[in-house]
């Protein structure tokens, strides 16, 4: 007995809710702009400068007692976060600090991190760091820059990519699945509040990664019956390439998450929000691949005959014969 | 019509073991590790009992070569260092003084007197002439001290300084080129020096390398703390001997031309007045070495070369009873009386030392000075303790990971499912394998990505397997059915990695540390996972297939 995520022959039809699903996709863009504007994210100090220091201490954690020991240093803005993990030890108790960039200086000085190793050893003796990540405004201005840029790089692309191997609607149509599931996780970060640094800038390139991947699985299906299909209506054509690759979109999807579950739950703290952020970005991104780029594609409309072989390139077929 | 020619076939298989023997070190990582220590210890400082049973625990004619682990994983510190090469500028003026103010005086009768500015702007030299309307003439003469630069990038005919008159005021400033190559040097000196002053402290494997025009990026693992590292590489360590004028408790005393007032290091409020031009300076030394005093405290003795011990020699004797100062990074340490004059070349430092801080300023004094002032712009430690949690949770996600997808392969895909599943490890096999090979490094959300690939590595298969059951209902017989699966798949594979590979590319361009592991792992999953997707599991598909010559197959 083999274990079928979905029945051997499938016919759902997935514009029936066109306007429900390609409304609830725009107003879930649009209120992660919202979020993203009023409340923001929760830039880590690798965008806005500043110190995190990870505690280990033996003893339970008096949070009020941390801070207190560390604003009597005078440092401007810190704040202090306990840190919980099932992968924790009994007497092993985390934290993060984080202190703001200090006013008129690159780097943190080594002088206040002992300050503040002192202050935390008179609350509590057993208290280790450990780890210290620093970065002054001016690296953290380019961080920002270069995330920036990455993104941005990364869409321009893949919008080229597709429009070469297929054509300018599908290019339009992928890149707008994975502009919804850029600004989706943006906005579930803004939501959640969770720490927003490098690490969730190469969790977003992942995503765009894996969704594009998603897309093209079923673009390569629509160009191949399109060819097949002439007569048949745009729709009708797209519903059926959806529908045959459905067992697989929902496999790959399903191995993925798989793995990241795994992840998500052992791989410890460090790495959770990372981990969280490709997690989401998966299940938006299958999503995004079904409802948000084949509706564009829809709308845009596409060339019916692709019949001559010049037509994108007889790209379907030419690395058919790598290994014949 | 399922055919592979046997040369393929060998080729594949031949990739697989090679990946298998390959990735197998960092299964014994530890001990591979002691056996490598021991071998490169070897190779520098002769065989010992100890390091030949140390090496003998790995046998030689297996691989060696590790992933490396990232700092993060490791623990360790990344420092990135920004020179202030601006700094070189002012000293090179300095140097300059001398030369104009010759030629300036050779033309007095017509400049009249010339003095220097000491308002001019850093890294500048003005100089005030009588006569205002002889500007041109001093410009001239000026420039005919300008040495054409020597470098590969500047323009034929560029110049070490540019001049330029304003009023009765001179200007000069070191031109952009000259600039340029002087930063290209200042660099390479730091970066030289950084590198000298972490290699007598011994760490292993400290990585050091320049960043951009003017950074430096040192990472140094298994270091607990930067604050250490960051004392011994940020501290400039310019070392100067001056002769005393005077000796004062106020701060702003005026120090008179040709002096400067100098704070002392740790007694507050003593300053000296000590003459500008030093009378040797810390690149005359040869060695420097901690020590104790006639009175049992931590100094530091130091030896001079055959020309410093020479001017030290006739400035002791000229001196005696001069009080004569020893100047680290602008901080008198010490300002004895010469009592005798010191011929031998060598001689001893005494402060306020601790046995480390003795032991510190020899490292720094034995590996040289900067040449100009270090800021930190960017800091990350990771104890050796949290790498190890981090290792730790990652083994297990991947193992679970590995067991979670592999059920799932089989019980959706049957026998089929267990092919990818042979496949997903050699995939795995290879991708260590691979990472091993090219030294690569393995950093915590590299991790990520192995447990991502493993993840994603099945989509190929299963692109593939799908592509057959589809082709099956056509009713073809089966081995047409899985040729043609394969060959229809193959436009989509091709497509969905060219594209995650692009993202991966772009994030190991832009990324850096962790990130640029994630990006590296991702990359070489992408290549390992179509190459077993493709290749291995169709072999194993073709061999299964020859054997067993099966009249249906079930997908």
């Amino acid at each position: 007995m083999r274990l079928k995520l979905v029945p051997k022959e499938t016919n759902f039809d997935f514009f029936r809710y066109r306007t429900v699903t390609m409304g609830a996709s725009i107003a879930a863009v649009v209120a992660s702009i919202i979020l993203w504007l009023v409340v923001g994210l929760n830039f880590g100090i690798d965008f806005r400068g500043g110190t995190t220091i990870r505690t280990e201490a033996v003893q339970q954690v008096d949070v009020g007692a941390y801070r207190q020991a560390v604003s009597a240093l005078d440092l401007g803005e810190v704040s202090v976060i306990e840190v919980f993990d099932p992968n924790f030890r009994e007497d092993q108790n985390v934290t993060l600090i984080r202190i703001q960039a200090q006013e008129g200086q690159e780097s943190i000085t080594g002088a206040i991190i002992i300050d503040v190793e002192a202050a935390l050893k008179e609350v509590d003796p057993s208290i280790e760091f450990t780890s210290v990540d620093s970065v002054g405004p001016k690296v953290s201005g380019e961080l920002v820059q270069t995330a920036i840029l990455a993104v941005a790089s990364a869409l321009a692309a893949i919008l080229i990519y597709i429009w070469l191997r297929f054509e300018w609607q599908f290019s339009i149509g992928a890149v707008a699945a994975l502009f919804h599931d850029v600004i989706l996780t943006i906005g579930v970060f803004s939501l959640l509040q969770i720490r927003f640094d490098l690490s969730t800038i190469a969790a977003l390139l992942t995503i765009v990664g894996y969704s594009i991947n998603d897309t093209v699985v079923i673009f390569d299906r629509l160009r191949e019956n399109l060819r097949k299909y002439k007569k048949t209506p745009l729709k009708d054509v797209m519903n059926t390439s959806v529908n045959e690759t459905l067992s697989r979109t929902l496999m790959t999807s399903g191995t993925t998450l798989l793995a990241l579950v795994a992840l998500l739950v052992f791989g410890g703290d460090v790495i959770r929000g990372f981990v969280f952020a490709i997690t989401w970005g998966v299940i938006v991104g299958t999503y995004s691949s079904v409802y948000v780029a084949k509706n564009v594609v829809l709308m845009l409309g596409v060339k019916r005959d692709w019949s001559k072989p010049s037509d994108g390139g007889g790209a379907g077929t030419q690395f058919a014969n790598v290994d014949a | 019509m399922l055919q592979i020619a046997l040369w393929k076939r060998v080729l594949i298989l031949a990739v697989c073991a090679s990946g298998l023997l390959f990735s197998f070190p960092n299964g014994f990582y530890s001990r591979v590790e002691t056996h490598n220590d021991a071998v490169a210890a070897i190779e520098t400082f002769g065989s010992t009992s100890e390091r030949e049973a140390q090496a003998a625990i790995w046998p030689s004619f297996l691989p060696s070569t590790l992933i490396n682990l990232g700092l993060d994983l490791r623990g360790g510190a990344h420092l990135l260092a920004e020179v202030h090469v601006e700094d070189v500028y002012a000293d090179r003026m300095d140097v300059y003084w001398p030369e104009v103010r010759q030629a300036l005086v050779e033309l007095r009768d017509q400049v009249g007197f010339v003095e220097r500015v000491d308002t001019a702007p850093r890294g500048t030299l003005q100089v005030r002439i009588q006569r205002s309307e002889a500007i041109e003439a001093a410009l001239q003469a000026v420039r005919d001290l300008a040495q054409p630069v020597v470098s590969l990038t500047a323009g034929i005919g560029a110049t070490d300084i540019v001049a330029s008159g304003q009023g009765d005021v001179v200007t000069v400033e070191l031109s952009p080129e000259e600039k340029a190559a002087t930063d290209n040097r200042t660099v390479q000196q730091a970066l030289e020096i950084i590198r000298r002053r972490i290699d007598e402290v011994g760490t292993r494997e400290p990585s050091i390398q320049r960043q951009g025009e003017n950074r430096i990026l040192i990472q140094v693992p298994g270091v607990g703390s930067a604050a250490e590292l960051k004392a011994l590489i940020g501290t400039t360590a310019r070392l100067t001997f001056h002769p005393v004028v005077s000796s004062t408790a106020d701060s702003e005393a005026i120090a008179g031309p040709g002096n400067i007032l100098v704070p002392h290091l740790d007694r507050e409020g003593e300053y000296y007045i000590v003459e500008r031009a030093a009378v040797l300076s810390g690149e005359d030394l040869v060695d420097a070495q901690p020590a104790f005093d006639q009175n049992g405290l931590p100094s530091v003795t130091f030896r001079f070369n055959p020309a410093g011990a020479r001017i030290f020699g006739q400035y002791t004797s000229d001196n005696v009873g001069a009080l004569f100062a020893t100047v680290l990074d602008g901080e008198v340490i010490t300002a004895p009386q010469i009592r005798e004059p010191i011929t031998g070349g060598s001689g001893q430092i005494t402060g306020n030392f601790t046995v480390e801080s003795s032991t510190e300023l020899a490292i720094l004094l034995r590996a040289g000075a900067l040449p100009a002032e270090l800021t930190f712009l960017e800091e990350r430690t990771v104890s050796p303790g949290l790498g190890q949690d981090s290792i730790d949770a990652g083994r297990i996600a991947c193992i679970v990971a590995f067991a979670a997808v592999i059920v799932f392969m089989a019980l959706s895909y049957g026998l089929f499912g267990i092919f990818a599943d042979v496949a997903l490890i050699l995939n795995v096999a290879l991708l260590l394998g691979v990472l091993s090979v090219f030294g690569a490094t393995l950093t915590l959300p590299g991790i990520a990505g192995i447990v991502l690939t493993i993840g994603m590595a099945v989509d190929a298969n299963v692109l593939v397997f799908e592509r057959i059951r589809e082709e099956l209902k056509t009713a073809k017989g089966p081995s047409r059915a899985i040729e043609l699966g394969y060959q229809r798949a193959l436009s989509a594979i091709i497509d969905a990695n060219v594209t995650t590979g692009m993202t991966a590319v772009i994030l190991f361009a832009l990324g850096s540390g962790p990130v640029k592991g994630f990006a590296v792992t991702l990359m070489c999953g992408i290549a390992t996972s179509v190459f077993t997707a493709i290749f291995v599991t169709r072999l194993l598909i073709v061999m299964w297939f020859e054997r067993r010559r099966p009249r249906t197959i079930e997908v």
